[in-house]
């Protein structure tokens, strides 16, 4: 039924067509068994890694996520220039044979919001380029634009902090950023739990990122899985159309022909 | 200087010799390695010779959101 769903309504980012609407994240498993599993729960096609010296970064990985049947997107975590990101971009592109990037270039270590005028450096150099470049951006239908202006493949808003499970704080942003950019809409931060998921494709998203909500929670892969039919849920109620919020009731049974009693 | 490490190679060594020395193998997949600013392709490794005082960096795909 899911499977159905999915085919009639694809994921298309920078032209190519997606059968999953969840990126997983593969930071955070306590294994690489565990990260597979997940991998196959989620329905994920899409896994997300980092790009670190040799010595931080245990062999295996990407051939476990290729294994599974999904590829493998780069990101820029832990820069915080444009200039580091753009050139760990170039090294994620020689090690990992893709050109698409997950942008990320951070303004503050605490929080790891993202830092929009470097992110805007950034994105313009690897869009010229070559790169297809996914932003990791904060939740400013302005800033959105200016994104998809300068040629980004889709734009990436937090909910909240990274890692931080609080769901979306600025569900009225996540909508304005909907109405602002054209290319696909990817929630990337804060998931906790499915029902986040599921709200974040109800407010727009096109998909959404989770790492932390799966890799950390007691058993990665049944979140995995749960997530995988939030965004279904959520997807298939943004596609019905919600009724509108109303002050009072408005009642479904019939107000005529009740009889005398 | 190998990932931040000094290590001293022999006059002719290249950055393929680099690779091995910071732990990955050349024909390794989803390895890169970078002389200074410069990404250099997998297929340049064993043709370019390192320098006194040169900066490689060695890098693969880690766990990572």
């Amino acid at each position: 039924m899911s499977v159905d769903l999915d085919q009639r309504d694809p994921l298309v980012i920078a032209g190519e067509p997606l059968r999953s609407r969840l990126l997983l994240g593969s930071g955070g498993f306590s294994h690489l068994d565990r990260l597979e599993a997940a991998i196959a729960a989620s329905g994920a096609e899409i896994v997300t890694v980092a790009v670190r010296r040799v010595e931080s970064a245990p062999g295996g990985l990407y051939d476990a996520i290729r294994g599974a049947g999904a590829r493998v997107l780069p990101n820029t975590a832990g820069c915080f220039t444009a200039h580091d990101a753009c050139q760990l971009a170039r090294m994620a592109r020689e090690a990992l044979e893709t050109d698409w990037v997950k942008l990320e270039v951070i303004g503050d270590r605490r929080t790891l919001l993202p830092d929009g005028v470097e992110l805007i450096r950034a994105a313009e150099t690897l869009v010229g380029e070559g790169f297809v470049v996914l932003p990791y951006t904060t939740e400013d239908p302005v800033l959105g634009r200016r994104l998809e202006d300068v040629g980004c493949a889709a734009v990436m808003p937090l909910g909240s902090p990274i890692g931080s499970g609080l769901g979306i704080l600025n569900p009225h942003a996540i909508e304005l950023i909907r109405e602002a950019v054209t290319v696909p809409l990817v929630l990337d931060a804060g998931i906790g739990t499915a029902s986040d998921a599921a709200l974040a494709m109800e407010l727009g998203c096109d998909a959404v990122l989770a790492a932390s909500a799966i890799s950390r929670a007691d058993d990665p892969a049944l979140m995995a899985s749960a997530i995988r039919d939030g965004i279904a849920g959520g997807r298939a109620a943004h596609r019905a159309g919600r009724i509108p919020r109303r002050r009072y009731a408005e009642a479904s049974s019939p107000e005529m022909g009740i009889p005398e009693l | 200087m190998i990932n931040g490490q000094v290590h001293e190679l022999e006059a002719s060594a290249t950055v393929a010799d680099a690779v091995r020395v910071a732990g990955a193998a050349p024909d390794e997949p989803g390895v890169a390695a970078a002389l200074g600013e410069e990404v250099l392709s997998r297929g340049a490794w064993a043709g370019t010779e390192l320098s006194d005082g040169d900066r490689v960096e060695v890098v693969r795909a880690a766990a990572g959101g």
